[in-house]
This record gives C-alpha cells, sequence and structure tokens, in this order.
C-alpha cells in the first residue's frame, strides 16, 4: 500500500495540523521497506506553492465561449455593426441636428450628394406658339411615311423650370407628338408623351411637367392619321437651379443668378423633400427599438412559462402547453395585424407599443417550448438531483441551477429571434399598418421608397440597405454565438 | 395511424374554434364598426343598418350568431363590397393565392433542393461559399425589396428587348406568374438550400455509405439513391411551417404585383373593418394551415418508416 500515491498524499496534508503518527496509512509505511527518498521530500509544503493550481487558467463557461466567439470574425464583424447602428439611432441624432420630419418642398427626391448651392434662375417671360406660314396643314392619310423634323432647337436656355423647343415644319403633317425620356431611346420607346400639338404648322412646344435637373432625350414625331416612324431626338442636360418665387420664400431677397446655399443633405431627400439621414437615424430607432424589446419580453413570459411547465410537469405542464400550441396555431400576420390594430393607434399615436405587445403576445412560444423542453432534459441530470438532495427548494433550483444552463440556448434563440422582429416591423410598415406617419421607421420608409423607386431608386435603396445590413448583423451574430455557447448544436461543416 | 388522425382532427377542430374565437373578441375590441365609414349617414339609417346586420345586439349574442353559422358554413355578407358573399370572395380569389403559393413551394423546393446538393458536392469550393453567402442574403434581405427589385429589372429586362417577355404586374398567364412565385418562394429556397447542405453533409459520414462505397457502386449511384433520398427527409418537416410562411408573405408579393389574391382582400377588410370578411378569411386561413401542417405530420410519417407519428407524437 506504501507506493509513492499515499506519500503524494501524504504531501498535500503536509501543512495539516493533526500529529503525523495519526496520518492514514502510516501503519502501513513503518511495515514496509520504504524506498530511498531525499530528505526535503518531508519538508512540508508552502501554501503558495499548493495554491498555484493548474498551468493552464481555469475559464468560466462565459469565459470560454467568449473566447470561442474572439475567434469567429465574422461574428465579431456583426458585433462590430450592431454596435455602430446602435452608435448610430442614438448619438447619430446629437451630431447629425436635422429634423426628420421637416418637410422642404423645393428639395423633392434628390439624390444622395454633396453639391450644396444652386442657381437662382429668372423668371421666364410668356411662352408664345411660333407658327410657320408656308407648310398647310394638309391631311395625308399615310402618316407612317412622314419624314422627320430636319431640326431640333432649343428657344433660350433649357433650365429646369421649363425646356422650350422648335423644329423645322415637316410637309404633310397634321401635328406632332413630343416624347421625353431619362434614357437615350431604344427599340423604338421613345419615352414619356409629354405633348401633342394639332396644326402641321405649329412648330414649338415648352415643357414644364416635373423636370429635374438631369439629362433628358426628348424626340418629335410628325403625325397625321398615324404616327410616323421618323423621329429626331436630342439630348438636353438640365442644370441645377431654383425658381425666382421659391428663392425669395426660402431667402427673401434673392435674385436672379444668385447661388443658394442649401442645407447639405448626405443621402438625398425623399418625396417630400426631407432629410433621409435624419430620417434614417430615427427610424433605426423604431425598428431597433422593435427588435430589441418584442424578443426581449417575449424571452421573460416564454422562459417563465416554458420554466415552470418543465420544472413541475403534471396537469400544469399540459395546460400550459395546450395554450402554447393554440397561440402557434394562429396565423401570425393577421393577428399581428388584428391585435396591432384592436391594442390601437389612436390619432397623434405612433403605434409603436401597439405593435411591440402584439409581436411579443404572439411570439413567446417558441421560447416556451425551448426552455421547457431544456428544462425537462437538466430536471433528472445528477447535479439537479444532488441540489434536491441537499434540500434545495423548488424556486432555488428553477433561478439557480435550471435557467442558468439554458441561458446559452435562449440567448442564441434570442438573437435569431432579432432578424424574425424587423422584418415584422418593415413588413406591416409596408403595407401601411405599422407606425403613423410621419414617424419614420426602415419599414415605412421603404414603404415610402417604393412608390418613387423607379425614378429615384435611392428612397428604397437606403433603408431597404441598412435593413438588410441589420439583419444579415444578427444572422451572423446569431450563428458565431450557436458556435460559441453551445458547440454540440453547430451546424455541420 | 387511424386514431391518430383523428385525435389530431380533433385538436385541429378546437384549434380552429379557438382561432375563430379570438379573431372575434380581437375584432371587436376594435374600436369602430364597419358602418362608420368615409360617408356620414343620418341616425335613423344608421340604426336601420344595425338592425340590419344585427349589429345592435350585444357582441355574446352577435358570437352565439357567428358561431351557429360558422357551423353551416355561411360567413354572411361582405359589409363593404356591395353585398358580395364572403364564401364567394375565398372562392373567387382564394384559387389565385393558392396557384402562386403552389408554384412558389416548387420555386423553393426545387431550387433548394437543387442548389443544397450541389453546395454539398463542391464543398469548401468557390461554389459553395459563393451559394452560402447569397443564402445567407437572401434570409437578410426583406420580400418586398426582392419584389421591387425584380420589377425594375423586369422593367429594364422588357426595355431592352422591346416588348413585354415579362409582365411586372396582374395575373393570368404563366408569364405573369414567374416572377411573383420566384419572389415569393426567394426565402423559403434559402433556407431549404441550407438545410438540405447540413443534412447531405450529415449523410456522407453514414455507415450505410461507407458500405455502398465499398461495394464498389459508382459515385452517381451512391448520391442519388442513397444520400438524396435520405437527406429530403428533413425538408419535408418543414414545409409545413414553410406554406404558412408561403401564404403569409404572399400579403406583399400579391401587393407588389398587383395580384387579385386573398391577402390584399384581408388587408383592406382589416382596414376597413369588414367584420364578416375578417372573421371568414381568418377561419378559412386558420383551418387551411392547421390541415397542412397535418397533411404535412402525417405524409412524413409515410415516408419515413423510422418514425412512427403515433408513438412520438403520443
Amino acid at each position: 500500500m506504501a507506493d509513492p500515491v499515499a506519500t503524494g498524499r501524504a504531501d498535500l496534508f503536509g501543512d495539516d495540523t493533526r500529529a503525523p503518527g495519526k496520518a492514514p496509512g502510516s501503519v502501513a509505511r513503518e511495515q514496509l521497506p520504504l524506498p530511498a527518498f531525499e530528505p526535503s521530500a518531508f519538508e512540508p509544503v508552502h501554501r503558495t506553492e499548493l495554491q498555484r493550481g493548474p498551468t493552464r487558467p481555469s475559464l468560466s463557461y462565459w469565459q470560454d465561449a467568449w473566447r470561442r466567439l474572439r475567434k469567429n470574425k465574422q461574428a465579431l464583424a456583426s458585433l462590430a455593426i450592431v454596435v455602430a447602428l446602435l452608435a448610430f439611432t442614438l448619438f447619430g441624432p446629437l451630431l447629425w441636428r436635422v429634423d426628420p420630419n421637416a418637410p422642404a418642398l423645393t428639395r423633392i427626391s434628390k439624390g444622395p450628394s454633396l453639391r450644396v448651392s444652386v442657381r437662382v434662375l429668372p423668371d421666364l417671360p410668356p411662352f408664345e406658339e411660333e407658327v410657320v406660314a408656308g407648310v398647310p396643314p394638309t391631311p395625308n392619310a399615310d402618316g407612317a411615311s412622314l419624314s422627320a423634323p430636319e431640326r431640333l432647337d432649343w428657344i433660350g436656355e433649357p433650365t429646369i423650370q421649363a425646356v422650350r423647343m422648335r423644329w423645322t415644319a415637316v410637309p404633310g403633317a397634321a401635328g406632332y407628338l413630343i416624347y421625353r425620356s431619362q434614357d437615350a431611346p431604344k427599340g423604338g420607346y421613345l419615352g414619356l408623351p409629354v405633348g401633342t400639338i394639332d396644326g402641321g404648322n405649329v412648330v414649338s412646344f415648352e415643357d414644364s411637367f416635373n423636370l429635374e435637373d438631369r439629362a433628358y432625350y426628348y424626340s418629335v414625331v410628325a403625325k397625321n392619321v398615324s404616327e410616323s416612324k421618323q423621329v429626331i431626338t436630342r439630348r438636353v442636360n438640365l442644370p441645377a437651379g431654383i425658381s425666382l418665387a421659391d428663392a425669395q420664400g426660402l431667402q427673401p431677397g434673392s435674385k436672379p443668378g444668385d447661388t443658394l446655399r442649401f442645407p447639405l443633405r448626405p443621402f438625398g431627400t425623399d418625396s417630400l423633400g426631407r432629410d433621409l439621414l435624419a430620417r434614417l437615424m430615427a427610424g433605426a430607432r423604431v425598428s431597433l427599438y422593435i427588435g430589441f424589446c418584442a424578443p426581449l419580453f417575449s424571452l421573460i413570459i416564454g422562459v417563465l412559462i416554458g420554466g415552470i411547465s418543465g420544472y413541475l410537469g403534471g396537469k400544469v405542464d399540459q395546460w400550459l402547453m395546450r395554450i402554447t400550441d393554440f397561440v402557434i396555431a394562429l396565423p401570425f400576420l393577421l393577428f399581428m395585424i388584428l391585435f396591432k390594430i384592436a391594442l390601437g393607434a389612436g390619432p397623434g399615436q405612433s403605434g409603436v407599443s401597439a405593435m411591440l405587445i402584439a409581436l411579443v403576445l404572439l411570439s413567446w412560444t417558441s421560447t416556451a417550448r425551448l426552455t421547457r423542453g431544456q428544462v425537462l432534459q437538466l430536471r433528472e441530470s445528477e447535479f439537479v438531483q444532488a441540489a434536491r438532495l441537499l434540500g434545495a427548494q423548488p424556486l432555488y433550483l428553477l433561478l439557480r441551477h435550471l435557467l442558468p444552463n439554458t441561458l446559452g440556448v435562449i440567448l442564441v434563440s434570442f438573437t435569431f429571434a432579432i432578424p424574425g422582429a424587423i422584418f415584422t416591423e418593415a413588413f406591416l410598415s409596408f403595407i401601411g399598418m405599422g407606425v403613423a406617419p410621419p414617424t419614420p421607421s426602415w419599414g415605412s420608409m421603404c414603404n415610402d421608397g417604393v412608390q418613387t423607386f423607379l425614378t429615384h431608386p435611392h428612397e428604397l435603396l437606403f433603408p431597404a440597405l441598412f435593413i438588410s445590413i441589420a439583419v444579415l448583423a444578427f444572422n451572423l451574430l446569431g450563428d458565431g454565438l450557436r458556435d460559441a455557447l453551445d458547440p454540440k448544436m453547430r451546424s455541420f461543416e | 395511424m387511424l386514431t391518430y388522425t383523428l385525435k389530431r382532427l380533433g385538436t385541429g377542430l378546437l384549434t380552429v374554434y379557438f382561432i375563430a374565437t379570438a379573431t372575434f373578441f380581437a375584432m371587436h375590441m376594435v374600436p369602430g364598426d364597419p358602418l362608420t365609414g368615409n360617408k356620414a349617414m343620418r341616425a335613423e339609417i344608421r340604426k336601420n343598418l344595425e338592425h340590419k346586420y344585427g349589429l345592435d345586439k350585444p357582441v355574446l349574442v352577435q358570437y352565439g350568431v357567428f358561431l351557429g353559422n360558422m357551423l353551416k358554413g355561411d360567413f354572411g355578407i361582405s359589409f363593404t363590397q356591395q353585398n358580395r358573399l364572403v364564401n364567394d370572395i375565398i372562392k373567387d380569389h382564394f384559387p389565385v393565392s393558392a396557384v402562386l403559393g403552389v408554384l412558389a413551394l416548387v420555386v423553393a423546393a426545387g431550387g433548394g433542393i437543387l442548389f443544397g446538393s450541389l453546395t454539398a458536392i463542391f464543398r469548401g469550393k468557390l461554389y459553395d461559399r459563393s451559394v452560402m453567402f447569397l443564402v445567407i442574403l437572401a434570409i437578410s434581405v426583406p420580400g418586398f425589396v426582392f419584389a421591387a427589385l425584380a420589377q425594375y429589372l423586369a422593367t429594364r429586362a422588357n426595355g431592352l428587348a422591346g416588348r413585354t417577355l415579362l409582365p411586372v404586374g396582374g395575373w393570368g398567364t404563366l408569364r405573369h406568374m414567374l416572377l411573383p412565385a420566384l419572389v415569393l418562394g426567394l426565402g423559403t429556397m434559402a433556407y431549404v438550400t441550407r438545410l438540405m447542405r447540413s443534412s447531405l453533409l450529415e449523410i456522407v459520414n453514414q455507415d450505410y455509405i461507407r458500405t455502398a462505397k465499398a461495394k464498389g457502386l459508382p459515385a452517381r449511384r451512391i448520391f442519388f439513391s442513397h444520400q438524396l433520398r435520405n437527406a429530403i427527409l428533413p425538408v419535408v418537416t418543414i414545409l409545413g411551417p414553410a406554406i404558412a410562411g408561403i401564404t403569409t408573405g404572399g400579403f406583399v408579393v400579391e401587393t407588389v404585383f398587383v395580384i387579385p389574391g386573398l391577402g390584399r382582400y384581408f388587408v383592406q377588410a382589416v382596414q376597413q373593418l369588414d367584420y364578416t370578411v375578417i372573421m371568414g378569411l381568418t377561419v378559412f386561413y386558420g383551418a387551411f394551415l392547421v390541415f397542412m401542417v397535418l397533411v404535412v405530420d402525417i405524409v412524413y410519417g409515410l415516408i419515413d418508416p423510422r418514425i412512427s407519428v403515433t408513438q412520438a407524437r403520443s
């Protein structure tokens, strides 16, 4: 029995106050021949040496998870994006002091640009039609064979106030059609028909319909009974400008030829001229608020119900799970819409809290099921039985042992619930059942943007980009957290 | 098996009843009623109308009447659409939503299985990585953005071709259906791709695959008759939830692509508080979803003999 292990154990108790003679195994040691030991082997060890512990520092569960998460570059980048988005919405409005709801009717749907000054345009003289005497309006049944006007000229300087043009008359024409396109005409498509002229001798036109500072292609086609196949097209690039009346409204005393400075709009403006950057910041508050709070409250309710159900079992479990099953069976979006309206967004309310409550009421079920499953599993494990044996009360057991051990899985499901909540908010706002205008949210901004998407894509692009980036970050962060917290659940790679 | 099905049907009916009740009371919690429209009406006209529609009775009596009518399969007349029967609305517009949903499901399942298999075969290669990145992207971009993008691209393509290759709105021919079905199925397709990939990779390490290899079966034969058949099973389980997701996702796609499906009617009905239409459509959707989930569960039990639904679920 007196092997080195036994002496080792004696070493361990070396600084014990017990007398050496009473140490266990001391009897056996006297009976057997001892191997030769250095005298130093029998000196008591010092307390400092004892406390040295294992060579590697021991890590708690959370430290280990953090270590693993830190190795995952994707997850770290996502975490950085989440933090950046939070900073964007919390501190952004402090730095960028622009009212997100202030309309500016002189700067509607401007694309993102850094240019801040425009020229004040002089008032235009009234437009007078030009009529040529030489070409009589002769009826000609075959319009398709008419030639195109030989020349197309601008009258005066084309500005965003009006584009005035004249062309050479076409013999045999009974009138003209004027088309405007934002791209070079292709495949017979000439663009938006902006004017119809009756009379082959009327050879001028003024277009002042919704002009913006960009390039346009004007096409003039002669017509009789039918349209001619020949067409003359000319490109014009309209410089940025502002009409005198608008300029004087903004800055009294403006004169034609002045340059007017506008406040900077780095992300452009929406269809009411509101600053997109300020709206994105304000909208992030609604979207992220719902995105965080709805899963958080559903988590609390779900963990309570699932924990109680799993721990108590029996009748309580059956009833709670039946309720859960029913709530799961509710058609989610239908009830989301119904509850949201039932909980009310009265006049003057944004409807954010109604949406939050509706979302929580409908989405606690998955956490409840998850927690119940985990608690059921853990309830029978040895350490819980040991705790019970030591006299732990049910509540203590639940809070001290069962829930902390399910926390990893729950945290992962929380991270994955955030994109869902953001999507739901965006979706509801998109179909016009979310936040009430003028409160911005990313979803409602998408809804506004989609109306003008074909002409001003930036109004949809930016909010959609922010939603996508936020959701992407939370998804990747969730992936990383799952791998870090629960390597068993790791997706197969 | 029969007892199990009957039991599930019973629970399903109970669920539908619960959905109907919850909808009824949630709806009556909303301030206002369907008669409070855009036109102001005289008090006596209003009284007559309330009497005609039974709105002057206490809510509980209305609830009883509603339940009685529901049992007879009668959801009543729409308040806002000129005496149209709710049953007619469902009959006229559900087929549209259903066709769209089935097409989207075909896109989702077909595309998902195809791309998932390819990523598993080319695992770790550039193709695999780029597809998995696209999958994450497809999960992260809201459906309405895809819808708008698809419309934009289709418009450009039509402009370049000089004629309408793919219409960007409306309903009718197969060409009208392609774009909406693709957009609607995209999210689910990404999900199926992911699932298919991981389930295929799990199966590669199974003993029976090693046996098949040891027997000297050609790789193609192993893939198609051993790996693929077994890997498809988990995909079937998510079809139930996928049907629910596609049905609700249909709201957006139907709005954006101007498709006369049920989703649009529901949104409209909620906005106008059209009691009968809301009730009818919710109960109908609820019953449909409960039924589909049941069908998927039973089918799953049938195709995978390892799983005995009767025991697993009791």
